[in-house]
């Protein structure tokens, strides 16, 4: 690495961890060399990647904010040199992951509930389903959007909003199924005890006592692979196509913020180009915000 | 769902018997819907391909052309340019990974590897447009502008490796899409490993400081060999995610058909090669049948790798 040689200037919090009683010997000195430039890699690795996130984020806000307008809000997607707005990708984005997490949510909530609490009886089933659904959960998104465009686009014969709806509740489920899972297994086993003495039923067990419990760690969940789809455009770009006109039907082709970000991104024109970029500002803005709200509310849980 | 029992269900024992099998037939199903989801991708890609399999046989695989004009295409480049700049993301997201994860372990203090933490893993909540974006607008001047005349000065002249860093410095291409993937999977590599290293017992650290290792020496000799396994499970999990990542690699990558030696060189992923001939591709083409056939290819390249990740990752779970 090029940072080799000052990297120990930064290496100034790194206690040694050895102690001092070893005596000086050459070795030894060798030994704590050989540490603090370590340690000052690993200082170097952390602010480099630091620098990235806020690198990216400052480009963003530099190039994003001048489209931070009233008319970016209210106007649709207009040809270049006409004050057009993004109002149509905004709410199709909307309508487009309000669908996906409505459709993939339930899905996952049920699969993370068969998984945690069936393990006693479909044990082999259940290790093939958890596997699979961890597969799905870094497959290759844009793979997910020829899948659907081969199973819902082409049989209906055209793009629609419900088609990209249906690709993004593909990636909700694998993440709902995760957090809902985890969630699950912390769920103390004296309240399954307590109500099972009572004589409920297994299914209201599960679903008024620990889905109860693990209430907020499941809403966590939904509310993370809401942020995940919401930036997605590779599963969008062949199912829902985008739509340069305000439209809300789901049957029809949608606009979204991603793809709408994609196609103006690269254009030739500049007021494209800046739209653009407050489209990306808009959104990662909006997926932040709820990562951190989310960490933020785990945290305290957990105190 | 069965709902309608909100009765005292103590006293309907039939009732109860029902809901269970009902529950558990709903949710079963939910499970299938999993399984079906990932068999019907390979179904389906498989389906669509079979037209290019047909026309190309196996040679597809290795065949370099791509040609809508004599109707000749192969998935070579493509394949190459995937595979290149997944790994180049991986080799230089694992140094920075690991030493994150070291960092926020065992450097920094707990409070404030907290806050470090969350920086980073919100650096992977980003969406991969965005990085192709910021990518384009920020990374690609500076690599042509800085890092490549001045490498293909330098190292460009190495004999042997010199291969690798010299061409025109266009700034787009396997490095610059390299970097861009490395960015986004250090968040994923280092959050495996800071997992990993936190699961460590700590009385085997404890003792080994005890015993006057320095921290590196208790990185490398203790911490390194204890969780080997999970770390390489971590780092198979980036390489899927590069795999098959498409947005970022698409603003960057250059977009041409190429297999070379150079990293400064534009070429093509499989991933954007899809994302930018699909939308343009009739159906039942061949041009269509082979768009399919490359996304098949991916599919079985990156669900390798999970699979593997997968693996690893498990068998440390199940020995703890």
């Amino acid at each position: 690495m090029a940072g080799r040689e000052n990297t120990t200037a930064v290496a100034t919090a790194a206690p040694c961890a050895s102690g001092r009683w070893q005596g000086n010997s050459l070795s030894d000195m060798r030994r704590r060399m050989v540490d603090r430039v370590a340690t000052g890699l690993c200082w170097l690795a952390t602010v480099l990647v630091l620098l990235m996130l806020f690198s990216i984020l400052f480009v963003l806000v530099r190039n994003g904010l001048g489209g931070l307008r009233w008319v970016t809000f209210v106007h649709v997607t207009l040809p270049p040199g006409q004050g057009g707005g993004l109002a149509n990708a905004i709410v199709g984005s909307l309508i487009q992951t309000g669908l996906a997490v409505l459709i993939g949510a339930p899905v996952g909530l049920l699969v993370g509930i068969y998984l945690a609490e069936f393990t006693a009886t479909d044990g082999r089933f259940i290790n093939l389903v958890r596997f699979v659904s961890d597969l799905l959960l870094s497959a290759p998104s844009i793979l997910v959007g020829l899948f659907i465009y081969m199973i819902v686009v082409v049989p209906t014969g055209h793009f629609s909003g419900m088609a990209g709806a249906l690709a993004l509740s593909m990636l909700v489920v694998p993440v709902v199924v995760r957090t809902t899972e985890d969630m699950l297994r912390l769920v103390p086993l004296s309240m399954r005890e307590a109500a099972i003495a009572l004589g409920a039923p297994r299914w209201r067990v599960i679903l008024f006592v620990c889905l109860r419990a693990a209430r907020d760690g499941v809403a966590t969940g939904i509310l993370l692979a809401l942020a995940r789809v919401s930036g997605e455009t590779a599963p969008l770009l062949f199912t829902s196509l985008g739509n340069m006109n305000w439209s809300v039907s789901p049957a029809a082709p949608m606009a979204s913020l991603p793809v709408t970000i994609y196609q103006y991104a690269g254009a030739a024109y500049e007021d494209w180009t800046a739209l653009a970029w407050t489209g990306a500002l808009l959104i990662t803005a909006g997926i932040l915000m709820i990562n951190i709200t989310v960490r933020l509310g785990l945290g305290r849980n957990r105190k | 769902m069965d709902r309608s029992a909100t009765s005292p269900s103590a006293l309907t024992g039939v009732v109860r018997g029902n809901g269970d099998a009902v529950f558990a037939t709903i949710v079963r199903c939910a499970a299938a819907l999993i399984l079906l989801g990932l068999g019907g991708m390979v179904a389906v890609m498989a389906w669509g391909a079979r037209g290019a399999f047909a026309t190309f046989g196996p040679a597809f695989i290795v065949d370099k052309a791509w040609n809508p004009v004599t109707q000749h295409f192969g998935a070579a480049a493509p394949v190459f340019g995937t595979l290149v700049t997944a790994l180049l993301a991986v080799a230089l997201a694992v140094p920075l990974a690991f030493g994150i994860a070291v960092w926020l372990t065992e450097i920094a203090s707990a409070r404030i590897a907290g806050v470090i933490g969350t920086l980073i893993q919100l650096l992977a909540a980003v969406p991969s447009i965005i990085f192709g974006m910021w990518g384009f607008a920020v990374l690609v001047p500076f690599m042509a502008h800085y890092v490549e005349p001045f490498a293909g000065h330098t190292l460009g002249r190495v004999p042997g490796i010199g291969p690798l860093f010299r061409g025109a410095p266009y700034g787009t291409g396997f490095l610059t899409g390299g970097m861009i993937l490395a960015v986004m999977i250090t968040p994923f590599i280092s959050a495996v490993m800071r997992d990993v290293f936190l699961s460590m017992p700590a009385v085997l650290k404890e003792s080994a400081y005890g015993l006057g290792m320095t921290r590196w020496e208790v990185v490398r000799r203790i911490i390194l060999p204890w969780s080997r396994t999970s770390v390489v499970g971590g780092i198979m999990l980036g390489l899927g995610r590069a795999l098959g990542e498409t947005m970022a690699i698409t603003f960057v990558i250059g977009n041409a058909n190429h297999i070379g030696w150079s990293l400064f060189s534009p070429g093509n992923t499989i991933a954007s090669l899809i994302a930018l001939e699909f939308p343009e591709s009739a159906m039942g083409s061949l041009k269509f049948s082979s768009l399919m056939a490359a996304g098949f290819l991916l599919m079985l390249i990156s669900l390798g790798t999970l699979v593997c990740s997968r693996l690893l990752l498990r068998t440390r779970a199940a020995g703890r």
